[in-house]
């Protein structure tokens, strides 16, 4: 922020007429006042700023507290590689298979005659609302000698683990957000273009691979970061089947021998294993404009005639549908009547302890979204963008990361707040707070500010002016951001392990630790009142696409 | 004179490269008096409004209202303690509040029945009684227009400030809002700034209109005065089409491409003159032996009116007569004065060329 309005004054000292008093140095000291007078917008953004990149600098501070030496041989060696063609094979390996699942998905119910593609949309959507590790749990439960599969058909299926565990997990529920990102632009390809195409003599196959797949790369790029990001902060899924990725190494460090700095070391390697991605996407993304050249409105593309193909169509949606949201509901179904019985007291105390982070969390993640999506609506600046930037990077930032960078910043600066529950609320709130900010975004702009300066000019204060006049007009807006918080906060796994309070219990780890030590009926019923959180998640998101 | 708001020196710029948006504009306004600021889109009329109702900060200049400094060097009054009423372009009514709930928003600090009474009040003087409990939605352009500025007028403000508040409306509603809104706030006395970029409505609505151009106010006058005796080229062109005359002036009279002219001042020397259509008039060739000659190129009939255009010498000129001018193209005539030209101020002398025909939309590029 220094840097900026050092610039505006010497901007100001170069103007063309220096006798005017300048916008510079009167006008600095006025924009300083300003933004202290406007302490509750600032204030708030502040907060997150410092909150999210502090404790980031603070893992830099630890990892260097250590000799270079020792460093460079913590770092340099043939585990960091391991780690690192673990970590990459698997995020491949993972948008290799969800677009294998999503392409073929997508095509079917934008491009082709298959009857019920809503229904089938709607199937290819749901795994969302099947966390990695209740996915991870469930491939588990579903395999190996103790798993359903041999106990009621006697197949002695080997148990899953390890990459191809990790792999299938993964892919299962993350190839949605390439699916829904593939269909999207599937729909929106000009039919006219594949048409010019077969007439100048391309047969149906060169025109998808020379007219259509180029055109679908933005949406692919578009889906595939999301699962890239999924899989990188992904902990549940890989110490479940026990995959030596970054996560799972600073799992073991962390529970194991707990040796600091190595941790902080792989914290930021995974941190940047992260930033590689995001920059790469965003590299890949460059120069890429393929909006229609054309005017008017595009005509709908005709469906292609699957005739006899049709029943392969089917069987492969349902192949998916069946795996990715069949085969939890079967399991969990089945491992709870295996249950001796429904442990109705420790469910409740899980339930209560989620719900006791989530919902402050999630109103927290409101409070300080609303002034940060204001700033960036209303008063546009650079700064006010890098602010809004730096929710989306606490979002993006992998959650086991995030969350030791709080644990190595509160026990430097503020130890008491150390493994409390204020703490776990925070963390909660300032990585999920881009979910909260799209939806006030969203009702922003949609409210005119001209309302604002009518209730100004009405006798209105400020903030009395907002109060009065935009507040009413986001409610809707404010809703569903505080549920997609407390929903997101509720199935939260790593953040919850590494910050609970001592005694804390929430669904997410009841889940995890059942399923960590084989007790697959333990796990059933946490894990079926997750997936009943999950898919109100995924409910919402719906409505909102839909609108 | 009795001036209740004076702008003096009002500066302001958005960057510190290039001109000011506003550039020490200077202007009173009297008490129950309308004003208008008149200018093309960029012309810094918005800002100035804005700079009025204190949501942009000035850099210099001063603003006083009734002999309270609301912006100076050191001083801000910010929007809501300014004591002035805001019309906005697309109205900005509150559409979560019924229309009475947004007529009573201003008026805090008043009891409820007072409350109901100078809302009661506001929304009779638009014509409104029996609407209070709709919301905004449910009413049409005009009526939404009224209510904003029902809105404005509960709170009685010393100063009612209007932006473009008659832009959104259609033509015919347009004209007929704008008669009954200038006849309430006549009749109420209310002292009123109104922002346009139409030269027709600043015209008939306003008691004065100021021209801007460049953020600075080229003429201040009554409709008639800024009309009738444009100051500058731009503002002859701005308020509507006129004929420009390169002219050799020589005390009250100038020789012209139309002959000789009557000047509405003393000048000498080469000037660009100024006049308009409808202070001219054509008579057959033959009678004017020693005037030049134009044939004529069309005619329009309107009705109560007959725009003819005449060309001479490669220039085109305008004529609006009265309807009864038989002329048909082809014809020879002459143009025949009916007023004095203006003379035109003008930093630099007049290009020839200028000569001829030219039109609002001229004068805006």
């Amino acid at each position: 922020m220094p840097d900026v309005e050092l610039q505006e004054h010497v901007d100001a000292s170069r103007g063309p007429q220096p006798a005017e008093p300048p916008p510079g140095s009167a006008g600095r000291s006025w924009r300083l006042r300003e933004k202290l007078r406007e302490w509750y917008l600032w204030g708030p953004a502040l907060f997150v700023a410092v909150g999210v990149l502090i404790p980031m600098v603070y893992l830099v501070l630890r990892a260097a507290e250590a000799e270079p030496a020792y460093l460079a041989a913590l770092v340099v060696r043939s585990r960091t590689l391991e780690l690192l063609w673990n970590t990459v094979a698997l995020t491949a390996g993972v948008l290799a298979v969800a677009t294998a699942i999503a392409f073929p998905l997508a095509w079917l119910t934008a491009r082709t005659d298959l009857r019920g593609k809503r229904l089938v949309t709607l199937l290819g959507v749901l795994p969302l609302a099947v966390p990695g590790y209740v996915m991870a749990y469930v491939l588990l439960a579903t395999t190996g000698a103790n798993g359903t599969l041999a106990q009621v058909a006697g197949l002695g299926v080997p148990r899953l683990n390890g990459f191809t565990g990790a792999l299938l997990a993964l892919s299962l529920y993350t190839f949605p957000y390439l699916f829904l990102n593939l269909r999207t632009a599937l729909l929106d390809l000009d039919p006219a273009l594949e048409e010019s195409a077969r007439a100048l003599g391309y047969s149906r196959l060169q025109v998808l691979r020379h007219v259509v797949l180029p055109q679908l790369r933005p949406g692919f790029l578009a889906g595939g970061l999301l699962v890239g990001l999924h899989v990188l902060g992904d902990f549940g899924v890989v110490s479940l089947m026990r995959f030596d990725t970054f996560s799972y190494a600073l799992y073991v460090q962390y529970t194991a021998s707990y040796d600091r700095i190595y941790a902080a070391c792989l914290a930021l390697m995974l941190l940047a294993l992260t930033a590689a991605v995001l920059f790469l996407e965003a590299r890949l993304l460059r120069g890429l404009s393929l909006h229609r050249t054309g005017s008017g409105a595009s005509r709908l593309t005709p469906p292609v005639r699957l005739g006899a193909w049709r029943s392969v169509g089917y069987l492969f949606a349902g192949t998916v549908t069946l795996a990715a949201v069949g085969l939890p509901l079967l399991t969990v179904g089945y491992w709870m009547q295996e249950a001796a019985s429904i442990p109705w007291a420790a469910l409740g105390e899980a339930l209560r302890g989620s719900v006791s982070a989530s919902a402050p969390a999630a109103l927290l993640a409101c409070g300080l979204a609303l002034p940060l999506a204001y700033l960036s609506v209303r008063r546009s600046s650079p700064t006010t963008h890098a602010l809004e930037r730096i929710a989306y990077f606490g979002y993006a930032t992998p959650p086991l990361a995030f969350a030791l960078a709080l644990v190595f910043f509160t026990l430097r600066t503020v130890p008491p707040l150390y493994q409390t529950l204020t703490l776990l609320i925070i963390a909660y709130a300032l990585h999920f707070l881009a979910e909260a900010i799209g939806p006030i975004r969203t009702a922003l702009y949609q409210a005119p500010p001209r309302l604002e300066e009518a209730a100004r000019s009405l006798g209105r204060s400020p903030l009395q002016a907002f109060v009065a006049a935009t507040l009413p007009l986001l409610r809707k807006g404010l809703l569903v951001s505080i549920a997609l918080v407390f929903l997101s906060a509720m199935k939260e796994l790593p953040i919850t392990f590494l910050l609970s309070p001592l005694g804390f219990d929430a669904l997410a780890l009841k889940v995890w630790s059942y399923a960590n030590e084989a007790l697959f009926a333990g796990a059933a019923p946490f894990a079926l009142a997750l997936m009943v959180f999950s898919a109100a998640f995924v409910g919402l998101l719906l409505l909102r696409e839909d609108r | 004179m009795d001036a209740l708001l004076t702008v003096t020196g009002l500066t302001k710029r958005f960057s510190s490269a290039g001109p000011p948006v506003i550039d020490r504009l200077t202007f009173a306004v009297q008490r129950g008096e309308i004003f208008a600021l008149l200018g093309p889109s960029g012309c810094g009329k918005t800002t100035s409004l804005r700079l009025m109702a204190g949501f942009e900060r000035a850099d210099d200049g001063h603003i006083v209202l009734d002999g309270r400094v609301l912006s100076g060097p050191h001083t801000h009054v910010p929007p809501e303690r300014r004591g002035m009423g805001l019309v906005f372009q697309d109205y900005a009514l509150f559409p979560h509040l019924s229309v009475l709930d947004n007529v009573t928003f201003g008026l805090r600090g008043h009891t409820k029945n007072e409350q109901r009474e100078k809302a009661a009040r506001a929304l009779r003087l638009v014509g409104l009684q029996g609407f209070e409990a709709r919301t905004p939605h449910e009413l049409s352009g005009g009526q939404q227009q009224r209510v904003a500025i029902a809105r404005s007028l509960a709170p009685s403000p010393r100063l009612l400030l209007l932006d473009e508040p008659f832009s959104n409306l259609d033509a015919l509603l347009r004209q007929n809002t704008r008669s009954e809104i200038r006849g309430v706030l006549k009749q109420e006395g209310i002292t009123s700034v109104l922002v346009t970029h139409d030269q027709e409505e600043a015209l008939s609505f306003a008691d004065r209109v100021a021209v801007m151009r460049h953020g600075q106010i080229e003429q201040v006058g009554t409709p008639e005065e800024v009309y009738y005796q444009p100051r500058t080229l731009f503002v002859a062109q701005f308020l509507g089409r006129t004929n420009l005359l390169f002219s050799q002036a020589q005390g009250t009279e100038a020789d012209t491409p139309l002959g000789r002219v009557h000047l509405s001042r003393d000048a000498r020397g080469p000037v660009l003159l100024s006049l308009r259509p409808e202070h001219v008039t054509l008579d057959a060739a033959e009678a004017y032996p020693d005037r030049p000659h134009a044939s004529v190129i069309a005619r329009e009939f309107k009705g109560h009116d007959i725009t003819f255009r005449v060309e001479m010498d490669g220039s085109e000129y305008l004529v609006h007569t009265h309807n009864r001018m038989d002329f048909q193209p082809g014809d020879r005539v002459a143009l025949c004065p009916l007023e004095p030209a203006v003379v035109l101020e003008s930093q630099q002398p007049p290009a020839a060329p200028l000569s001829g025909v030219t039109s609002a939309e001229a004068a805006a590029s």
